[in-house]
């Protein structure tokens, strides 16, 4: 094995000093050995991206997580403009652009509202996977194979305990998609990769009691 | 003795300069037409205000002004572009002088010269008066169009041309007149070859060599006066040892001002020059003007009318036809033709050596010197023709209607940025605008500091930019913007104040060295003043909460926010200061509450910042444990 992580976690959060969910998410992926935490705010305070430095950084690993919380429906600034520069047309896609093919891509989103009003009949009248598109195709047009996202709901007022056992599983989460254990192919049709059917793809059995104990 | 005469004529000739240049250009004539005007009124046929027997050595002394002309026109161009102008030199002017006298020589044929005095004729006449074209150019604007260039091209090679000339002249003698001993030193014999050579290899080398440390060491002395001396005696020495070895000394001055358009003190050189220049061309024109024999062309007016009109035709007809043959675009080949259709004032000096060597006699050359100055003061009026006429036309029916509008157009483009003040501060500005390939012209005050950047590739020119003859120099009539980047408080003000009143276009960006700098720049008008400190401490700030813990973009943003408010600050204050102390004081105190209130704000509104519309009240029951 090399020693190169494996997964890459790009954390975009714009005040992680007042976070709930992130900040907690964040101190249980810096615990999983093989994962790269890369704090966008923190090294790019001027929205200056550094292209190559990021292209590079992307190029030495085989998945990579996007973790932020959900801000009108969509990614905070920073991350949009991360996209913008670093995907360059013939590096991440077009003619020779191949250099991200075949990675995994994952979502790991943290949102206000809650689970049902993420419904066709709920307050925000669509469900997350509509809303992710375009982070879907995004993905999708740079070759990268997507899994169904990691979505913490109701981020603002969940228990304290209960965002620290999702933390947890975020943890395993990583650790199986360190591990190769993730098979886009297999979450075909998941509304998430933590929905009940599907999290037994990737969280063992003993962790599990351990959330259901915390809850 | 001599005293009250000389200061007598300076009034005349002043006055008439400072009463009638002002009306003809205001009556859009061109300063040249009112300088001519003004030199008929009180030249021996009208007002007679002047001293008689020297208006012929004024009018030889004031031709050193077309000598500073070409100096400077030299300086503008570089080696480089001259060698582009190669064929326009030899293949436009070559045709332009050689078709012109043999048209003008046929002309003179019909009226009964004999072929010697025909040849001679033709010759004298095809000469251009490169002072009147130049200067009316210039005023218009339209030097750098390429009709401009095509007629500098053409008046360049007419001035090597006068050499042969004064050789060729003695040669067409039929009627021994007098003879070699009163002659042109050049024409014959005089130094030889290696002497020419050998002054002008001088004037290379020591243009390429000797002329940057020499002027390095006259501005250390820091006397701007002295810089003037060293200017003027360059010029007149050059022209001197031009004569000496029977170069003409327009010619010898236009090289050196090529030589030295590379040179860091270049501007300056400009900038010193040019008032002399202004003046003596003036004088020229003036001793023009009071040349005109009105005696003569009153005596037969017809006859002189109809050789100017052969003349001025003839002239028009072979340039036309040039413009045709090296496929210049129309309102190019026009305005170009039109500038050139006059006789020039080598016709006075060729004219005067033809009699000498009994080449003609005086009832012809009379009559010819009476119209070539007739057809140089028309000039101005049949530039005017072109512009206020032809142009219009030419360009409402060409199919490319921008090919009018070229004519304004800059061949080689002006740096867009005019930069005073290449120490710590300008040093970083320059790097960045070099790095991002705009073009900046590089102005600054320390000759030491000039050699040292110099070193690392970069050319910066000696000068003050607080004169407007040095902005002039640096083309900041072309520029866009201005950086005032000294560090001088006073001087960047002058700067300020200068380029606003005589380049308005002039976008300005000042670095202030501090509070009080910058409200004197705001106040002066200047939108884009930044305090030289203020960057910096801020980013140190902003470092310094980073260090304490705070996130990046926490700091990022609240040295962002103090800096927006500090900005406002200052220009509010700005307006504050030229009342008394006190009142600042209680300003500046406002102010500082005003800051600790934005503060607190500041902080309330991060405090909010994540809670969404979508939250309900009190949707954080374990309180903030994050
Ligand atoms: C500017 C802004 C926009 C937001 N937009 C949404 C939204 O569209 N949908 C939603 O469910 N929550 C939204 N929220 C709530 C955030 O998703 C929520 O604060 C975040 O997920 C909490 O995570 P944290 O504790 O890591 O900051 C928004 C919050 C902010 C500040």
């Amino acid at each position: 094995m090399t020693e190169a992580p494996d997964v890459l976690v790009l954390l975009s959060h714009p005040a992680l000093q007042k976070s709930r969910a992130n900040a907690r998410l964040l101190a249980a992926a810096q615990g999983v050995d093989g994962v790269t935490v890369r704090d966008l705010y923190e090294c790019y305070p001027d929205f200056h991206v550094d292209a190559t430095a990021e292209q590079e950084l992307l190029a030495r690993h085989a998945a990579v997580v996007f973790q932020h919380p959900f801000y009108w429906y969509s990614c905070p600034a920073l991350l949009k403009q991360w996209l913008d520069l670093v995907l360059d047309y013939g590096w991440a896609y077009g003619p020779g652009g191949t250099a991200l093919h075949g990675k995994l891509a994952l979502v790991a989103v943290t949102t206000g509202g809650d689970a049902a009003a993420y419904r066709s009949d709920g307050h925000n009248r669509f469900t997350m996977t509509e809303l992710l598109r375009p982070l879907e195709q995004t993905t999708h047009l740079c070759g990268m194979r997507w899994l169904p996202p990691f979505v913490v709901h109701g981020a603002l007022r969940r228990p304290a305990a209960e965002l620290d056992a999702l933390a947890t599983d975020y943890a395993a989460l990583l650790t199986a998609l360190r591990d190769g254990r993730l098979d886009p192919a297999r979450f075909a049709g998941a509304p998430s990769i933590d929905a009940p059917g599907w999290r037994a793809l990737w969280r063992t059995a003993d962790s599990t009691s351990e959330v259901h104990r915390a809850r | 003795m001599h005293g009250e005469a000389f200061f007598r004529t300076a009034v005349v000739y002043l006055a008439a300069a400072v009463l009638s240049v002002p009306i003809a250009k205001r009556t859009g004539l061109g300063s040249v037409l009112g300088y001519l005007l003004a030199g008929a009124l009180i030249g021996p046929f009208a007002l007679d205000l002047l001293p008689h027997g020297e208006t012929t050595d004024v009018l030889h002394f004031a031709e050193f002004g077309v000598v500073m002309m070409l100096f400077l026109i030299g300086l503008e161009l570089r080696p480089r572009l001259l060698w582009s102008l190669r064929v326009p030199i030899v293949g436009l002017g070559g045709l332009q002088v050689v078709g012109t006298t043999a048209l003008l020589g046929a002309a003179a044929l019909a009226i009964g010269a004999s072929l010697r005095e025909a040849l001679a004729i033709g010759m004298v006449l095809a000469m251009s008066s490169t002072a009147i074209v130049l200067q009316s150019l210039a005023e218009k604007g339209l030097s750098r169009s390429p009709a401009g260039r095509s007629a500098f091209a053409v008046l360049l090679f007419q001035d090597l041309a006068v050499i042969p000339i004064l050789a060729l002249l003695p040669l067409l003698a039929t009627h021994g007149g007098a003879t070699g001993s009163a002659a042109h030193d050049g024409a014959d014999g005089g130094p030889g070859t290696l002497a020419v050579l050998a002054t002008v290899a001088a004037v290379v080398v020591g243009g390429r060599f000797l002329s940057r440390p020499v002027f390095r060491f006259i501005a250390e002395a820091r006397l701007r006066e002295v810089f003037t001396a060293a200017a003027l005696l360059l010029v007149v020495g050059i022209a001197l040892a031009m004569t000496a070895v029977g170069l003409s000394p327009a010619l010898g001055a236009f090289l050196a001002g090529v030589v030295l358009a590379d040179n860091d003190y270049r501007h300056e050189l400009e900038a010193d020059i040019e008032p002399f220049k202004g003046l003596l061309l003036g004088l020229f024109f003036i001793s023009v003007g009071a040349g005109i024999d009105f005696g003569l062309i009153g005596a037969a007016p017809g006859r002189l009318l109809a050789i100017v009109a052969v003349l001025v035709v003839l002239k028009l007809g072979a340039l036309l036809a040039l413009g045709a043959a090296f496929r210049m675009p129309l309102a190019q080949s026009v305005l170009f033709s039109f500038a050139l259709a006059q006789g020039g004032e080598f016709a006075f000096v060729l004219f005067s050596f033809a009699q000498q060597h009994g080449v003609l006699g005086p009832e012809q050359t009379g009559p010819l010197i009476a119209a070539v100055a007739v057809s140089m003061a028309l000039t101005p009026l049949l530039m005017s023709t072109e512009e206020h006429l032809l142009r219009p036309r030419l360009a409402r029916r060409s199919r490319q209607a921008d090919d009018a509008a070229d004519l304004r157009r800059p061949q080689d483009e002006d740096a867009p940025v005019l930069l005073a003040g290449f120490g710590r501060f300008g040093l970083v500005v320059g790097r960045l605008l070099r790095a991002q390939g705009i073009r900046t012209t590089v102005l600054e005050l320390d000759p030491a500091q000039i050699r040292m950047l110099e070193e690392f590739g970069f050319q910066a020119f000696y000068g003050d930019a607080s004169r407007v003859e040095l902005l002039a120099a640096a083309g900041a009539a072309r520029a866009r913007l201005l950086i005032v980047a000294v560090d001088d408080e006073e001087k960047s003000l002058q700067i300020v104040e200068q380029a606003q009143r005589h380049f308005p276009h002039l976008h300005i960006l000042a670095r202030a060295r501090g509070r009080p700098h910058a409200y004197a720049l705001l106040r002066r008008g200047v939108r884009d003043v930044f305090r030289e400190t203020l960057g910096s401490s801020l980013d140190l700030g902003a470092a310094a909460l980073r260090a304490l813990g705070a996130r990046a973009y926490e700091a990022h943003r609240a040295a962002a926010l103090f800096e927006r408010h500090d900005e406002q600050s200052v220009r509010e204050l700005a307006e504050h200061t030229s009342g008394d102390r006190k009142h600042y004081v209680s300003a500046a105190r406002q102010r500082s509450e005003a800051l600790e209130a934005l503060l607190l704000r500041d902080r309330e509104t991060f405090a909010r910042s994540d809670d969404g519309a979508w939250d309900p009240p009190g949707s954080r029951p374990d309180g903030r444990d994050a």
